[in-house]
């Protein structure tokens, strides 16, 4: 199943992760992880209504995010990217505003951050990611300056029939997409082998042709390593790469869910393996890359950011209710601007 | 391109007007060509829309005129074909996607729906979506089983979408070529029983909208006969129809005015209220089935604006809740001309209390 070396291949000349890169990721998963966590007391708090919580996964989405070139590539996120889109530099009071409720999609700018708009539908964004690289070969642009679309989902979206359109239409078009999947083991309460038949996700990218590696999802170094060869594959003119990241989703699907009911926490202990944060701060300690004062450094910005992203979500007020109307469309119709007219002068009470 | 085309006399008034006479097919392919031209950012795409040109042959010779970039065959799979068109709007392209038969929609709904008429709104409007999807609907041609639907009323239920479907060759040409150039997505509904009726096209008339007897607005209805006593409102292939009917009610001395619709999300309300506020009478005559459909939506409109004026309920004469059925019953599901007069009857006759 693992066709590695021909990844490997395009991207035999790519230079080691220095150690200020590998201290970078590190601090990036500092972050995420106080921020995921953080988003969960909100919830318990009453900041935000709900949150899609990433535990444990941080190293995957941290890995592979840090990978994008963010002047060229563009990525496709289901509701769970947000190691992603932090790693990726996207605003994170934008993006956290779709778990406030304030607006679906989020307010950051897709255009500006690469990043698109956050979406419910798991499997809806993948097929856009193979348009968007489609864009990219029509594109006339030459070598070198054509982007890549990498389409994050999860072992329960690949059940859906969209990722087999999109693997099938990527092959067939040779379109730059990396299929990025994180394994996290469970589909709510479903667990992985319930859920995608075949033995793993990677797997079905050899019917379609595609190489595909499967990459310790708790491992940054390799994650990143690995998108790396994708993209380089992608841009070399190669067509689509599919990743699968094997990792582990240890707390609960949303904050609505209640992942007793479906797994012990011993079983959750076992399955969930070391964990990528304190298994990275291990290995840059003995490698001589980090010391705890660095680490104690990384924490306390972890915390002051998650302050600054805190205050920002809780000074966002409710949207303006006229752009429920006006951004319905480009070209607003008739019947639409007198449904806004009306709404306004029935509102002038409150 | 294969389409052989007749120069006509142009108008009276206008000479200089080269007035072709052409098939909505042709119409349609003609039109497709020009935006190719004018605009490089347009694709078009679809199952066999390449090399075969298409089931109808409107996208015939586009290909080789154009290129394999630009007009390419896709697997056969909907929802990736409109899942594609998202990406390449994104990436600041003008997407055509065609699917083959109106019913091949349902495996696209997910990508039409959730995806292509909300993502404007989910990204605040930095994603527009231009795509302008093709769908040759409606039935009359015997075709089998989901190759005849009318999903007018499912399309302009959705935010975020517009949905207009021409009548005849002139709006074919002309409302192809508006739809593609706005940055909305346009549902573009061809009624497919009338691909190969030839009629004048205008094809100087660069904006449609602009002569006087398209009312004036590019998404506005057209009066397509004048009539006193009652309006008949129909869109795509019913138009054709009203009008025998129109002519068939003349012998009578019952003078029918026609309405097409032509845009179905937005609807010329105004144009509505003019013709029914002028004949006091409607009826409604539409393809689809009676239950929610777009007859409702219409009557409501002509309600709300004519209701001192109207002298009878307005009426709507249309498919019936079924499941599209097999050609051989299709004259009994569509309605047919004894019918609409039926339901002229109706409206001429009715008495109040």
């Amino acid at each position: 199943m693992t066709t590695k070396h021909l990844l490997a291949a395009v991207d035999e000349d790519a230079a080691p992760l220095t150690h200020e890169q590998l201290r970078e990721l590190y601090a990036l998963m500092a972050s995420v992880r106080h921020l995921d966590t953080a988003a969960v007391a909100w919830q318990r708090q009453g900041i935000i209504p709900g949150y899609a919580p990433q535990l444990g996964q941080e190293a995957a989405q941290v890995g592979s995010g840090y990978a994008v070139d963010r002047t060229m590539d563009f990525v496709f996120p289901t509701y769970r990217e947000m190691g992603v889109a932090r790693a990726m530099g996207v605003d994170m009071v934008g993006y956290m505003s779709t778990h406030k409720a304030t607006w679906h999609g989020g307010m950051y700018n897709p255009l500006e951050s690469r990043f698109a708009p956050i979406q419910a539908v798991v499997a809806g964004s993948v097929l856009h990611a193979v348009g968007w690289a489609h864009g990219q070969t029509l594109s006339g642009k030459p070598d070198g300056e054509r982007g890549v679309a990498m389409t994050y989902f999860g072992d329960g979206a690949s059940s859906q029939g969209d990722v087999h359109e999109a693997m099938n239409f990527a092959a067939v078009m040779k379109a730059p997409v990396v299929f990025f999947i994180q394994n996290n083991g469970w589909a709510i309460s479903v667990p992985t082998e319930r859920q995608v038949a075949g033995g793993s996700v990677a797997a079905r990218a050899a019917g379609y042709g595609i190489p595909s590696l499967q990459v310790d999802g708790n491992d940054v170094v390799a994650v990143f390593e690995a998108t790396r060869s994708a993209f380089a594959h992608c841009r070399a003119g190669h067509g689509p790469v599919v990743i699968e990241a094997m990792t582990y989703r240890r707390g609960p699907h949303s904050t609505a869910d209640d992942p007793g009911r479906y797994r012990t926490l011993d079983e959750e202990r076992l399955g969930a393996g070391e964990d990528p944060l304190e298994r990275f701060r291990q290995r840059l300690l003995a490698d001589g890359v980090a010391d705890a004062a660095f680490f104690a450094e990384a924490q306390r910005r972890a915390e002051e950011e998650e302050e600054a992203i805190r205050s920002g979500i809780e000074a966002l007020g409710p949207r303006p209710g006229a752009e429920m109307f006006s951004l319905v469309f480009q070209e607003p119709t008739p019947t639409l601007q007198s449904q806004a007219t009306a709404w306004r002068k029935e509102s002038e009470h409150v | 391109m294969s389409e052989t085309i007749t120069e006509a006399p142009g108008t009276a008034t206008d000479t200089a007007a080269p007035v072709l006479q052409m098939s909505m097919q042709q119409a349609l392919n003609r039109a497709l060509d020009e935006i190719l031209a004018d605009d490089p950012k347009t694709v078009i795409f679809g199952e066999d829309c390449g090399r075969l040109g298409g089931v109808f042959r409107i996208t015939d010779g586009l290909q080789a005129k154009h290129g394999e970039e630009r007009v390419f065959d896709t697997p056969l799979a909907e929802s990736g074909i409109l899942g594609m068109s998202v990406g390449l709007a994104m990436a600041g392209f003008h997407p055509i996607p065609e699917v083959q038969f109106d019913g091949f929609a349902y495996p696209a709904i997910n990508q039409i729906i959730c995806q292509i008429a909300r993502m404007n709104y989910r990204s605040r409007g930095t994603l527009p979506m231009p795509i302008t999807l093709r769908v040759p609907s409606f039935g009359g041609i015997r075709a089998p089983e989901h190759h005849g639907e009318s999903l007018e009323a499912l399309f302009a239920h959705v935010p975020g979408l517009k949905v207009v479907s021409p009548s005849n060759p002139h709006d074919a040409y002309h409302l192809l070529k508006y739809a593609a150039t706005r940055p909305d997505p346009v549902i573009f509904m061809e009624p497919k029983s009338r691909y190969w009726q030839k009629g004048p096209v205008d094809v100087t008339s660069a904006t449609p909208g602009t002569e006087a007897s398209d009312g004036g607005s590019p998404t506005g209805a057209r009066v397509v006969r004048e009539g006193r006593h009652l309006t008949l409102v129909a869109w795509g292939a019913m138009v054709a129809r009203c009008l025998q009917v129109a002519e068939l009610a003349a012998e009578d001395g019952i003078d029918v005015e026609v309405l097409d619709l032509r845009w179905l999300k937005p609807i010329d309300a105004e144009a509505l209220a003019t013709s029914v506020g002028k004949t006091r009478r409607a009826v409604v005559v539409h393809e689809a089935p009676l239950t929610s459909g777009l007859g409702a939506e219409v009557a409501q409109l002509i309600t709300q604006r004519c209701f001192d004026t109207l002298k009878a309920p307005v009426e709507r004469v249309t498919g019936f809740d079924v499941p599209y059925p097999s050609g051989d019953l299709e004259d009994e599901y569509i309605p047919n001309i004894d019918r609409i007069l039926f339901g002229i009857q109706r409206v001429l006759e009715y008495r109040r209390g």
